[in-house]
């Protein structure tokens, strides 16, 4: 009875033993195999990118151009990119990273983002736009639904793709990035189709606030705050600061701050100074705006 | 193997039976890795030389370790019948699994050197090749289809690793197509219940059913 039920269920020796030294041999064979591959092919990891990482803050933001952290890491101990390009880090990680590379470093300004525009959608619509309700794809249609070509849509894909909660919506409905909790991660330079956006040093308080690259004329057909390109600002300047650049003019922010005089000169008031505002918030809050508060930012 | 016969295996394998839209095999990484173009082609890329490799070490493993055949190495060795070391029973499997595995682990240490980018945007699915039925399908299907009773047709390995190269076509095509769709629907108006997989999947359906299509081509 027993024998009979061991012939029934087990497997007959010749079927064991090749089975085990055929599974161990091929185990064994490409153990040696793979073994031999992990010594050829090993790679060097520089102890001092681990290093690196633990300083990095770890968001992932891709502010320094790199997916994220660990590939900023890899870079900056290759010494193909400069310690100070973490932005959310700032002059603070830079330091530290230096530290650890041995490297002396040139602290940067903290940067936060601006947009470039101030007429958006006060600007004439050409059409009635109702597709998907993203800036991403309303530009894709006869160059967006807004007369100006170079302005702002409206449907927040800056606000959508940021992900530290840095934007105010303004009265006149334009996004104002909150400098306090901007940590200048490109995330919304990156989503605006129109590409307003423009990381600038924080302590700086003067801006033009407007894109539009085409000539005057065409600019105050479909904005009445646009850069009609006329030259005052560029002719008032000091130091150079501004300078025109098809027909717009553009604020070089290493010359320094541009003086009084080229921002009252502007005959449609483009250009804005935030002065007699803390620096840290040099936008102001939408709520005091909303109390009927005078312009919220203020113009020349 | 003549042209036709070659042609036969591709389009068959490529469209007729493609191995994730018409066998539904290997769809983890098909929803994983298929949200942008170019990780989709990348893990594309590892499952073809994965799937060519594997087809290439499995035909003789099973030729003369498994198959009660004449051939066996077991019956070379210790004489008796070849029925006497029939190993395709209880051992197919592992030992395929074992093969592919070390494969895996073989095309991980490879990109890792060669490529580092493409090893950091695969991440954990180029481990997960290990366990991607789709190669492990084409393994056996291998099997299946070029011997019969434990004997390879002629030609049959160098069908085998046609067959698992354009396995691997057509895991990569399938791959590609839907990560295009996926990056449109990223913008897309998707009504929010539907937002990500279940969408996916939906479009999968549908791709599925357009494959259909090819059935009765071969």
């Amino acid at each position: 009875m027993m024998e009979a039920l061991l012939a029934d269920n087990l497997l007959a020796v010749s079927t064991i033993v090749p089975a085990v030294i055929g599974l161990g041999g091929l185990g064994i064979v490409f153990g040696i195999v793979l073994a031999v591959a992990s010594e050829r092919l090993a790679v060097k990891v520089d102890a001092r990118v681990k290093q690196v990482l633990d300083i990095l803050p770890g968001i992932n933001c891709g502010a320094c151009g790199q997916p994220g952290c660990e590939g900023y890491a890899d870079n900056v101990v290759a010494g193909k990119a400069a310690p100070t390009l973490c932005a959310p880090g700032g002059p603070e990680v830079a330091q530290k990273i230096a530290e650890v590379l041995g490297l002396a470093v040139e602290a940067g300004e903290r940067l936060v983002a601006f947009c470039h525009c101030k007429g958006g959608k006060d600007s004439e619509w050409k059409y009635d736009y109702d597709g998907i309700p993203t800036c991403g794809a309303a530009a894709l249609i006869a160059g967006g639904p807004i007369a100006c070509n170079y302005g702002c849509i409206g449907f927040y894909d800056c606000i959508a793709a940021c992900k530290y909660d840095a934007f105010l919506i303004a009265p006149n409905g334009m996004p104002v990035v909150n400098a306090e909790k901007c940590v200048a991660c490109k995330a919304c330079v990156n989503a605006c189709p129109r590409g307003l956006f423009e990381l600038v040093p924080i302590s700086r308080k003067v801006h033009i606030l407007c894109s539009n690259l085409d000539k005057g004329k065409a600019v105050k057909d479909v904005c009445q705050v646009g850069c009609i390109g006329c030259t005052r600002c560029v002719k008032k300047c000091d130091n150079g600061q501004i300078s025109m650049k098809d027909g717009l003019a553009v604020i070089d922010y290493s010359k320094g701050e541009v003086n009084i005089e080229a921002v009252e000169s502007c005959p449609v008031g483009v250009i804005h100074h935030y002065a007699y505002q803390d620096p840290i918030t040099w936008q102001p809050p939408v709520k005091e705006a909303l109390k009927g508060a005078a312009e919220p930012v203020q113009s020349a | 193997m003549g042209i036709g016969e070659a042609f036969t295996i591709l389009i068959s394998t490529i469209f007729v039976y493609n191995f994730v839209l018409s066998r539904f095999l290997g769809l983890c990484p098909y929803m994983g890795v298929s949200k942008d173009t170019s990780s989709a082609i990348g893990m594309g890329m590892a499952v073809i030389f994965v799937m060519t490799l594997a087809s290439a070490v499995t035909w003789p493993v099973y030729r003369f370790l498994l198959a009660p055949s004449t051939s066996n190495l077991w019956y070379r060795l210790f004489g008796g019948s070849p029925a006497d070391y029939d190993l395709t029973r209880v051992l197919r499997t592992i030992s395929f699994i074992l093969v592919i595995a070390a494969l895996v682990q073989f095309v991980e240490m490879f990109i890792r050197k060669a490529s580092p980018g493409l090893y950091r945007s695969l991440g954990i699915y180029l481990a997960l090749i290990t366990t991607n039925c789709a190669v492990l399908g084409v393994a056996v299907l291998n099997i299946d289809m070029f011997f019969q009773n434990a004997q390879p047709v002629p030609g049959s390995y160098l069908k085998s690793i046609l067959q698992g190269f354009t396995a691997g076509v057509g895991f990569t095509l399938a791959m590609v197509l839907m990560s295009s769709i996926r990056e449109r629907l990223e913008i897309a108006d998707v009504p929010e219940p539907l937002r990500g997989i279940p969408i996916a999947l939906i479009v999968a359906s549908i791709m599925s059913m357009a494959f259909l299509g090819f059935a009765g081509l071969i």
